[in-house]
């Protein structure tokens, strides 16, 4: 039920006078439309016919070679037939789990891990170990106790899955020493890894680290990208990179699923990259992005009471909230709604029934106004059942509020002098 | 006939409804009918008004669709609808008021005592959970007063439970109750004017005994309709029919009973059950050779054979249980 009941409560998420910072939906009001009518009109004009047809499974080569160019400003060089156009990030992902994964098979990933990920590695009925995570991403520590666990049982993982860069939901990132670790632990023990990294070109502060796949060479590590937050989610053009063997399989996979990936889109992908702006447009949705960051976290500072922690991420779409463990955040969103504001309930990123006390904010989707005002929101159901829980257990008593206390945000009694987080 | 199938709403149980009144569209258009779907929202009067359907048949779950809201609209508009009138589904919404009729009524239901948030935020009710908990003893269960599913329900096994079991369900509910536990097995009668129907039986895994969300998930309880009931069958049924005349209900409704040591008790009256695939009403139909067509049909018969009676006709609930 509970599974189901979440996913109930998240349909409803999507009403108009809901403020959702559910989704992990970036802004596709910030693509100019003028360029996307001279696009698709020059695509019309001089390549009707193909864009209209089916293409090559693998993506046309015009495609790979733009994802090759973005790889290459994030310090990758994967060679152009290492490289699949899939359908988004998330078909990269299915196919790896359909290519690797028997029933009963063992993945390990993040825990917290990517909410759309949970439902990939259940349908392929994997037996999913999540390893926790701290500020330096995943902690090897635990990785090292999960695969020696696993090996004392005769089994080893099929593959290790993470968003080292911007974690949804963590809103962390794998420091360099930990990515090395990571990256020697797989080849000591011959383990693929694969790396997701959607977010890694949305960086708001300090510099750029190597991704798996640079440290590695290609050879451990499966990675894949996406165009969705850097251009658009509708499109549905993603990629994957892997090496021969893994790909072999892989190819004939998506064969069966689709075809190939639409190649109108790819064309639009094609003729967006020819313009040669796109490092200017990325630019610009981040500077766009660092401001809302900003904005929510100056709001959870504010709204949200003391006995709150959350991530504090230097880029990506996602935040990160923790409350004390006698909050349910899938309760919590049922009364939130009420109040017209949604988000992601932390179980809803665990396979086995954690992440109950915890939430995923996005900052993305919204404007700075309605983050402020939809954390507002939040911190104050929040703060309506700390008081309620805190009465209930007598551990003080908190007087009726005030018949002429000001508006409904300022009822709650928040602390909110001067703490800081990091 | 033209049938506005009222839906969707913006109540929790949202998906669900829209399942349910998916299906009687279906089964309208295999009746002959002619279906006018209807997402329950700002512009549903001005709809209908427009519209002016035959007959509304009301495929909403939860507050605003299954509490009277609805209904006392419909009444006004002079449109017949489908289910129990407006004062039953008040009565059968609210958890408590369904209790304190039954108790009145002599129709035996698990003890319990209800509270709302104020209680706790201004008059220190806190105080008296020690006097509560003895009362009922442990497990105890703690619902919201009115929701339709099991969402918020939660078991608590011991003291130290009951604080978190309340934040949760007053997370939909400004009322709660908690209601001592009965062990048994767990019934669901659907009645269909006032008829009780064969008796459906979840059957949970002995694991998941004490775990209320694992009884609801898919593929983790079986049910079996009819159920065996051997000697208790007459006392499930006659609890089920005396509940629907406690309650005036009308057309179609389901309780749900928890037969344990002491007889049949009854837990809680759905005024509007689901209607999907995996209904419980459906299935007690399937069980006595009443398609869902031939249901639906007979649902929108009753809702247009019956006087309604007139919008201010609505008598004041019962007043709370001591």
């Amino acid at each position: 039920m509970r599974s189901s009941a979440m996913r109930d409560l998240m349909e409803i998420t999507a009403r108009p006078e809901v403020i959702s910072l559910a989704g992990g939906l970036p802004d596709t009001s910030t693509f100019p439309p003028e360029s996307f009518a001279a696009q698709m009109t020059r695509i019309a004009q001089e390549s009707s016919a193909e864009a209209l047809q089916y293409g090559p499974t693998e993506g046309f080569a015009r495609t790979k070679d733009v994802i090759c160019e973005v790889m290459g400003a994030e310090g990758m060089h994967p060679e152009v037939e290492d490289v699949l156009v899939t359908t988004g990030g998330q078909q990269a992902l299915d196919l790896v789990a359909k290519t690797l994964l028997d029933p009963g098979d063992v993945v390990v990933a993040e825990g917290p891990t990517y909410p759309g990920a949970v439902p990939v590695f259940c349908s392929y009925e994997a037996d999913t170990r999540q390893v926790s995570i701290d500020a330096e991403g995943m902690r090897i520590d635990a990785l090292l106790e999960t695969l020696d666990a696993l090996e004392r049982e005769g089994r080893r993982p099929k593959f290790i899955y993470s968003v080292p860069t911007f974690q949804n939901p963590g809103g962390v990132t794998m420091s360099l020493q930990r990515r090395r670790r990571l990256v020697e632990i797989a080849r000591e023990r011959e383990l693929l890894i694969l790396e997701d990294n959607p977010y890694g070109m949305l960086r708001y502060e300090g510099d750029p680290l190597p991704s798996l796949y640079a440290l590695d060479g290609g050879d451990y590590v499966l990675y894949t990208g996406t165009f969705s937050k850097i251009l658009s989610p509708g499109i549905r053009v993603g990629w994957l990179c892997a090496p021969p063997p893994v790909m072999e399989k892989v190819v004939l996979g998506k064969q069966a699923a689709d075809l190939c990936t639409s190649t109108l889109t790819q064309y639009f992908v094609g003729e967006f990259f020819a313009e040669g702006r796109w490092r200017e447009y990325i630019a610009d949705v981040a500077a766009i992005y660092r401001q809302r960051r900003d904005a929510m976290l100056d709001a959870l500072e504010r709204f949200f009471p003391e006995e709150a922690t959350w991530s504090r991420p230097q880029g990506g779409l996602f935040v990160w909230a923790t409350l004390p463990d006698y909050i349910d955040t899938t309760d919590l969103l049922a009364k939130a709604l009420r109040e017209n504001v949604a988000f992601v309930p932390g179980e809803a990123a665990f396979v086995g029934g954690l992440g109950k006390t915890s939430m995923r904010l996005n900052f993305s989707a919204q404007t700075e106004d309605e983050i402020r005002e939809g954390v507002r929101r939040i911190g104050r159901v929040i703060g309506e059942q700390l008081d309620l829980y805190r009465t209930i257990t007598g551990e003080h008593r908190i007087p009726p509020a005030a018949p002429e206390a000001g508006p409904a945000g300022d009822v709650l009694p928040l602390r909110r002098a001067g703490r800081r987080r990091t | 006939m033209r049938v506005a199938v009222i839906k969707g709403g913006r109540s929790l149980e949202r998906a669900v409804s829209l399942r349910s009144g998916a299906r009687v569209e279906d089964a309208l258009g295999g009746l002959g009918h002619e279906a006018i779907p209807l997402d329950a929202g700002e512009d549903l009067v001005r709809t209908l008004k427009q519209r002016r359907p035959d007959v509304a048949f009301i495929a909403l779950h939860g507050p605003g669709g299954e509490d009277g809201t609805v209904q006392e609209l419909l009444e006004i508009l002079r449109i017949p609808y489908t289910g129990p009138g407006v004062a039953a589904c008040m009565r059968s919404m609210d958890k408590v008021a369904t209790k304190s009729i039954l108790r009145e009524a002599g129709i035996p239901t698990p003890d319990w005592v209800a509270f709302n948030a104020t209680a706790f935020r201004e008059l220190g009710a806190a105080d008296a959970l020690e006097e509560i908990e003895g009362g009922l003893g442990f497990p105890l269960v703690v619902k919201p007063a009115s929701q339709g599913s099991s969402l918020g329900v939660r078991f608590a096994a011991a003291r130290e439970e009951v604080p978190e079991a309340l934040v949760a369900a007053f997370s939909y509910d400004d009322r709660v109750l908690l209601e001592r536990h009965v062990a048994g097995r767990e019934l669901a009668v659907s009645l269909i004017a006032g008829e009780p129907l064969p008796t459906v039986e979840a059957v949970p895994r002995e694991a998941d005994q004490f775990n209320y969300e694992a009884r609801y998930e898919i593929g983790r309880t079986s049910y079996s309709c009819p159920a065996e009931l051997g000697a208790e069958e007459g006392n499930v049924r006659e609890v089920a029919s005396a509940t629907w005349r406690a309650l005036g209900c009308e057309g179609f409704a389901r309780v749900d009973v928890m037969l344990g040591a002491e007889g049949p008790q009854v837990l809680e009256v759905n005024a509007i059950p689901g209607l999907t695939d995996t209904s419980l009403l459906p299935m007690a139909c399937e069980a006595a050779g009443i398609g869902f067509e031939s249901f639906v049909e007979r649902a929108i018969e009753l809702a247009r054979a019956r006087p309604r009676g007139q919008p201010s006709a609505v008598p004041a609930p019962p007043p709370p249980h001591p």
